[in-house]
């Protein structure tokens, strides 16, 4: 694996993939009474993949997989405890703070739960001029004028109705927006989604996710799309990556990984996944026995091993299972495909 | 055979009092639930679903303005129960329930398995070593080692602690157990199993279910009729086959439309507009504001329609001589 650092100098051409990640870790101490190291929490354990320009891709996973660990590695919230997070071919562990600024102007992030996102002493004017004066855009009118324009461009207008309201006077779905458009108002190249319609109705849900993939498009944004929910994946992604504790399992184009799905657990994850069916009540769902398992002490060799039903043992438990390539562009480790 | 149902609930109001008036959160429900039967309540957030369940097991908020209506338990009037009859024979005994989110809300201090066995011993009055024994064997059921009898909550995860919440419902033998929301914090594959522990409840025990909740997709796990709750009101009670594959109300269709699918090309739509103020609902129907098929009649109330077996429809499209669609 190629994990020689990358050169400073490395210009990005529109053939340089947006983001690429190799070998990423991001462990988490853990000590008792403060001081006492017990070990660590590994919730991104060697991941590796690459994101396009104008790309969206959804991490899927359950919870404790690891997959909002890797979205704030990526934003820079968390040290990587090991590996390389690349961004337009230069290494973000490079980046002095100014260059970290303007990193994050570039990469928009839009929370799970947006009444928590948005300060509610705030009214939303104030909080999209925030981002403006924090980068250095000082001027009122061009404040307004962008201020105006996301507004339009997430479907909250007329803006004068909305300019003036608090957090708690807009619905959820309305709230989201406002956080979409905070992420937008710097015009990032990047849009990472952690969970972002999770704690919205049902009925909202959708209409959200569309707007997000309408404003991906429009702007040819890479999208990372984080979720647990693999139904709404399909309308709203290019690619898949499935995580399970800590690593990225599987990955393919959506309809290749629905449709021939390879790895024993995104097998598991299909199978218990259900549309509304009558036929649903007459059956019970194949569920692989036991929990995801702890991060703190993972299983040897593949994670998914104790709850696999093709585990081999001599094998499974013992080695990592390495990328393979079953068809074409579809990865999967597992050593079924050896 | 047409047998008396287990819970029959006729013209159920509950309306709160709040700074800005009064809130009609149940207004008018009538449906019922037959012996080993599940029925699903699906609605929106804010649609009155929660409140449903609160008033069949009268545990209500202190701003109650209004509650009225008949709740027939195998043929008593429960509502006409004083209070100290009603906690002695039905709360819990008869009818328990598993609440929204409950499984956060086990006590931190205390060991799972006192938690269990708690109704049998403040209710029966049985002592901790009969209900312990009894804790042992609904662990068993819902599918938890007996291990875990001695654990804290903090030592469970979130399924277990689930499966907890389960048990404690189902200590007593219920005849109808509510489910407010039961697997929505839950991860993919422990919705499924829990879904599975109550399937085989259904099956080997006769146990009925009340599930509420807005997740389209799990509820068709486990239900065997539907009814479809909207701004305090049944749009439609059918059952499951005929909800899901041919659902009549207007809504029912919207709603049906939106649920993201995995193996189906067709992309969700959502639904225009929003649901409204429960404080001064509209005249007419509550849903024509966002109905695409709405007409002249609709300024009028519609009453629940009948249409086939046990199918019934708030809508003015299925009146006698209406325009069925």
């Amino acid at each position: 694996m190629n994990t020689s650092p990358p050169s400073a100098a490395a210009t990005a051409t529109s053939e340089t993939p947006l983001v690429s990640v190799r070998d990423l870790r991001t462990w988490f101490e853990l000590r008792q009474w403060g001081f006492v190291r017990v070990g660590s929490v590994r919730a991104v354990d060697g991941v590796n993949f690459t994101l396009k320009r104008g790309e969206a891709v959804a991490f899927v996973g359950e919870s404790g997989c690891g997959k909002s660990s890797l979205a704030r590695t990526l934003l820079g919230l968390h040290q990587p405890t090991a590996g390389v997070v690349e961004f337009e071919g230069r290494s973000m562990a490079s980046l002095n703070s100014r260059e970290l600024l303007d990193y994050r102007a570039r990469v928009g992030y839009v929370q799970q739960d947006p009444y928590g996102a948005l300060p509610p002493f705030m009214d939303v004017r104030r909080i999209l001029r925030e981002p403006l004066i924090i980068h250095g855009i000082r001027n009122r009118a061009e404040q307004e004028r962008r201020i105006r324009k996301v507004l339009e461009e997430t479907r909250l207008s007329p803006p004068d109705e909305y300019l003036p309201k608090f957090p708690h006077m807009l619905s959820g779905g309305q709230q989201q927006r406002v956080v979409i458009a905070r992420a937008l108002i710097l015009e990032p190249s990047m849009i990472i989604a952690d969970e972002p319609v999770s704690m919205l109705d049902a009925s909202v849900r959708v209409e959200i996710l569309s707007l997000l993939r309408r404003i991906q498009t429009s702007h040819e944004l890479t999208l990372a799309f984080i979720t647990h929910d693999l139904s709404t994946v399909r309308h709203f992604a290019e690619r898949i990556f499935v995580m399970y504790a800590g690593r990225i399992v599987e990955s393919a184009p959506v309809e290749e990984l629905l449709n021939h799905p390879q790895h024993p657990y995104t097998h598991a994850l299909l199978a218990a996944l259900a549309d509304p069916d009558p036929d649903n009540a007459l059956r019970e769902r194949e569920v692989p026995s036991g929990e995801a398992p702890s991060l703190l002490n993972p299983p040897s060799g593949c994670r998914f091993h104790p709850r696999c039903p093709h585990a081999m043992s001599g094998v499974c438990d013992v080695d990592d299972p390495p990328d393979f390539e079953p068809r074409r562009g579809h990865i999967s480790s597992c050593w079924l495909h050896r | 055979m047409a047998s008396t149902p287990l819970l029959s609930v006729e013209d159920l109001k509950l309306h709160y009092r709040s700074s800005r008036g009064v809130v009609k959160a149940v207004d008018g429900l009538s449906f019922d639930i037959q012996r080993n039967e599940a029925l699903v309540v699906l609605g929106e957030s804010g649609c009155g679903k929660s409140s449903l369940a609160k008033t069949l097991l009268r545990i209500l908020p202190r701003n109650v303005h209004h509650c009225s209506g008949r709740v027939m338990l195998d043929g008593t009037d429960i509502m006409a129960l004083d209070e100290e009859r009603f906690r002695r024979d039905v709360r819990w005994l008869r009818i328990a329930m598993v609440m929204q989110a409950s499984m956060n809300a086990l006590n931190p201090v205390v060991r799972v398995g006192e938690q269990v066995a708690e109704p049998l011993r403040v209710l029966r009055k049985w002592d901790r070593q009969r209900a312990m024994r009894k804790a042992a064997e609904v662990f068993e059921l819902v599918g938890i080692s007996t291990d875990f009898l001695q654990r804290y909550p903090f030592e469970l995860s979130g399924g277990m602690r689930q499966r907890v919440v389960l048990a404690m419902a189902l200590i007593t033998d219920p005849e109808l157990v509510i489910l407010d929301e039961p697997t929505s914090a839950l991860d993919v594959l422990t919705q499924a199993s829990i879904m599975n522990v109550l399937k085989r409840i259904k099956r080997e025990r006769g146990t009925s279910f009340m599930l509420i909740t807005h997740d389209v997709a799990t509820s068709s796990e486990i239900a065997d009729r539907v009814a479809l709750m909207y701004a305090g009101q049944l749009v439609e009670i059918s059952t499951a086959g005929e909800f899901f594959r041919h659902p009549a109300h207007p809504y029912s269709k919207l709603l049906m439309a939106s649920v993201p699918r995995l193996r189906q090309e067709q992309r969700p739509a959502h639904i225009p507009g929003q649901p409204p103020n429960l404080l001064a609902p509209p005249d007419g129907c509550r849903f024509a504001d966002r109905c695409p098929s709405r007409f002249q009649r609709c300024a009028e109330d519609p009453k629940m329609f009948r249409l086939g077996y046990r199918r019934q429809v708030r809508c003015w499209l299925f009146a006698e001589g209406g325009k069925r669609p």
